[in-house]
Parts: C-alpha cells; sequence; structure tokens
C-alpha cells in the first residue's frame, strides 16, 4: 500500500510536515517559509536551570508542535492529533489512516532512528515524519530533512514513536482533516495573524530569558562562562549554542533567513513597500548570527580563549538583538491595508 | 547569506543527505539551495562527541575504581541520563540512582538488570563483566 504522496524536502522537520500534509489535502499555495511564518515560528529562548545533553538549553524557534498547530488553526484546518498508551493501538490507527489514504505525520525519537547517521542520533524526541504507505513490514516513510524517501521497518517505527524522556512523543500522531480549501483573503489573514504573533512572541514576553531579552540575557551569561566554566566547558556551551543555531534545519542563521524569505513571500498577498525591507533587516540578522558561530567555532576549537574573545561573541548577541528589535519595531509599525 | 555564500563543506549528515539553506540570489530574492554542511557547525558537533567520550571514560574510571556501578557506564555510552534511564526502564529515578552504587548493584537480581539490559542493548552478563563492542 502506497499513498500517492508527493515527497517536499525542506529545512526544518516541522516546517516540512506542516506542508507537505496541507499540501496533500489541497492546499496548492502553501511553502515552507510561509508554513513557518502563519506559525510564527521565529522565537529564542534560554531556560536557565535547565540541561540538554550537559549543556544550556537553547532554541531558537518555538516549541515543537506549535507551527502544525497554529496555522491549522489559522487557516481554519480542524487538526486530529492522537497520543496512545498501547503500542498495538498506535499502529493499529496510523493503518487505518493509511488506508483511508491519509498520510500522518508522526513525532519520533531520533537516537533509534536507523537511516540517520550515528553522529546526529542523540536523545532528542521532537523530530517529525510523514507515513505514507507500507509495503511488507516497512512503513514507506517522508523525512522532510532528507532529500529522498525513506523505510522503517514496524519494529523501528515503533520504537522513535515510543522513545522516551524530554517530549517523549507518545506513540503521536497528527494529520489536517478532511480536503479543504483556502481562500488567498484567508491566507492574508493569516500571515497577518502570524506576524503580530511574532511580535509579541520576541518583544513583549514577560521575564528575561524569551525573545530580544533572551538573546540579550545569553549575551550577558556567555561574558562570565569563561571565569564561571572554565575555557573547555564554556567552549562546549558555545558549541551547543551553534548546534541548535546551525544543526539541521534552521535554513541557516537559526531560522533568520526563513523568516526573511517568509517576508518576501507575504508581499505578494500583502502589497507593503516595508515587508521586503524589513526582510533584509533578518537577512542581516542571520548573518550575524553566522558572523557569531564563527567566532564561537574559535572559541572552542581552541584558537581564541581570551576574555576578550568572549566579549566579543557577547557583543554580537546584543548587536543582533538590537537588530531584531528594530526588525520587529518595524513590524509592528507596519499599516496594513486589509 | 547570499547564494555563492552558502558553505559545502562534507560533514556526517552529507553522507546521507544535503541539506536545505535559504538565501538570497544577485536581485535579492531568496531561494533554496542545498547545501553539503559547514565546517563550523561540523565541529560543532564533534565538540559535543569528545564531551560524550570524556564522560564515558571517567564513568569507565569510576567503575574500575568501584565508586559507581557498570550501569553508570553503559547509560553514558548510550548518551542517556538518570531521567531517560528511568523513563526507559520503569524504575523511579532514585531507584536508577541506587542501581549505580556498587554495593546495591551486585545483589541485584538478573530480572531488574534485563531491564536494563534490554534499554542498553547488551546481555546482563556483558553488563557485569562491562564488556561492549
Amino acid at each position: 500500500m502506497k499513498l500517492d504522496f508527493q515527497h517536499i524536502q525542506a529545512a526544518h522537520c516541522e516546517n516540512g510536515v506542516t506542508t507537505s500534509l496541507l499540501r496533500h489535502n489541497g492546499i496548492d499555495k502553501i511553502t515552507e517559509p510561509l508554513a513557518f511564518g502563519i506559525g510564527s515560528g521565529l522565537f529564542y529562548i534560554y531556560i536557565p536551570f535547565m540541561k540538554i545533553n550537559n549543556g544550556p538549553a537553547i532554541a531558537f524557534r518555538t516549541q515543537p508542535g506549535l507551527i502544525f498547530k497554529r496555522t491549522c488553526k489559522s487557516l481554519g484546518i480542524t487538526i486530529i492529533r492522537k497520543k496512545f498508551s498501547s503500542k498495538e493501538e498506535a499502529q493499529k490507527v496510523l493503518e487505518d489512516c493509511l488506508r483511508a489514504g491519509q498520510p500522518v505525520g508522526c513525532q519520533v525519537g531520533v537516537y533509534y532512528l536507523t537511516y540517520f547517521p550515528k553522529e546526529y542520533r542523540f536523545h532528542f524526541n521532537a523530530h517529525n515524519i510523514i507515513v505514507f504507505g507500507k509495503e511488507d513490514d516497512n512503513y514507506l516513510i517522508s523525512d522532510p530533512v532528507m532529500e529522498e524517501t525513506t523505510s522503517l521497518s514496524s519494529y523501528e517505527l515503533e520504537r522513535v514513536r515510543f522513545a522516551k524522556g524530554a517530549f517523549a512523543p507518545k506513540g503521536q500522531l497528527y494529520y489536517p482533516k478532511g480536503n479543504v480549501t483556502v481562500t488567498d483573503e484567508q491566507l492574508k489573514k493569516a500571515i497577518r495573524t502570524g506576524i503580530k504573533r511574532n511580535i509579541r512572541d520576541m518583544l513583549y514576553i514577560p521575564g528575561n530569558i524569551a525573545g530580544i531579552r533572551g538573546i540579550k540575557y545569553t549575551a550577558r551569561k556567555i561574558r562570565k562562562w569563561r571565569d564561571k566554566l572554565g575555557t573547555q566547558k564554556a567552549g562546549s556551551y558555545l558549541a551547543q549554542l551553534v548546534r541548535m543555531q546551525e544543526e539541521i534545519g534552521t535554513g541557516g542563521g537559526g531560522f533568520r533567513f526563513i523568516y526573511g524569505a517568509f517576508l518576501q513571500q507575504a508581499y505578494a498577498y500583502h502589497p507593503i513597500d516595508a515587508l521586503p525591507e524589513i526582510s533584509k533587516k533578518f537577512t542581516q540578522a542571520g548573518d550575524l548570527w553566522r558572523t557569531a558561530a564563527v567566532q564561537a567555532a574559535g572559541i572552542y576549537k581552541g584558537r581564541l580563549g581570551s576574555q576578550e574573545d568572549f566579549n566579543t561573541m557577547s557583543d554580537y548577541l546584543l548587536e543582533i538583538a538590537e537588530l531584531e528589535k528594530q526588525a520587529f519595531t518595524d513590524l509592528s509599525k507596519l499599516k496594513w491595508h486589509s | 547569506m547570499k547564494k555563492n555564500e552558502i558553505p559545502h563543506d562534507p560533514g556526517a549528515l552529507s553522507k546521507i543527505t544535503k541539506e536545505v539553506c535559504y538565501a538570497v540570489d544577485d536581485s535579492g530574492k531568496y531561494t533554496t539551495e542545498l547545501s553539503e554542511g559547514w565546517e563550523v557547525k561540523a565541529t560543532a558537533l564533534d565538540v559535543a562527541w569528545n564531551d560524550v567520550e570524556d564522560r564515558i571514560a571517567t564513568a569507565k574510571q569510576k567503575v574500575l575504581n568501584n565508586e559507581a556501578s557498570p550501569l553508570l557506564f553503559f547509560m553514558e555510552l548510550k548518551l542517556m541520563d538518570i531521567p531517560i534511564v528511568a523513563a526507559y526502564t520503569g524504575f523511579w529515578k532514585w531507584q536508577v540512582k541506587r542501581h549505580m552504587k556498587p554495593s546495591v548493584f551486585k545483589k541485584m537480581s538478573d530480572k531488574k538488570l534485563q531491564k536494563y539490559a534490554e534499554i542498553f542493548e547488551m546481555s546482563v552478563d556483558d553488563i557485569k563483566n562491562m564488556k561492549h563492542t
């Protein structure tokens, strides 16, 4: 059994799953940047007192699951989402969907994901894939970060669907309900809602760990890392920052380039001259994140390591914070025609 | 990032796929391009793995010094931490911590060890003898 399904490669897994599933269910105009922007995917957070793989907990995007949820909701699409306590039930529901012709998004852990290279298999449970068929004991898999489709045996799929630890997927599957049509008017409105929500998330979340203030908070922390942690551990922390920013799925520059692409595509629906101009600011921000990554690499490779080098790194983040603050303030001042 | 600035440094991922990058073309329009990877992030990943190797070596030494049970070593070898081990085995976190003590480990039943054996993909004997490949 193989559904008529078109695999789309994307920068990020959740964007990709959202885009592919929505296209499959009839929304031809959706693209990865549109899904990301409508879902208000751009974010920054540094969670203190929490460790991921013994390093700092930093994210450049919104919480897993939200992009799909927000994008569907903004476009008036009903979502079916199920978690399971029983593995048998999880498999049965999946197969019922496939028989009904519906490809299904699944949240999975990557540690036991056999087709991933070993170097990438950490205990990370918020990866997303699409199952679009079954041949003998093998499920056909569309993993959005991969160029080609792949497959997993039923045992392998069960194991990744029931990975344990933080964000345990609990067999979670999801898909948009039924065939839907979305008008340009609806898309326009959804784009506007998505931008407004992203302004809120980056500028107005209380506290100092999220959004622009989170970037500044990180900048202040980095200044102290060398004395507090020692050069080697501080280097490991910076490497973790770079991995979160550049690892599979960000499209480069911690999702800032995807957001720039989104604003350009938004211009086709909202011909406001400021949009492409603001898009350029996000490109600049992405470029600066990459410059900062090069500086960080100098430190974790051991080429740099003085307090001055950490200060430079910290200053890059402060500069980025100002730039992104300006960009989001510009967005909040947009005069919407409709 | 301009399209012609997209890095093409082969890394671990490029063995199985190239990844999508977003960049602007000469006219300033965003487009996508496949990248083989970036040396800066490949080294970041190397750093993460060096840290893992260090943790495994430290754990091994602790087991040899009889300061910890082999379960600590295998936990590190499998990149896990106590909450993850607890979630997979079904033990409470405090139980897992206890099992990491050599004195408690020696008295553990094979039935309990079997749960660890499953998640570490080892046999009970291999765990007891710290055998691994």
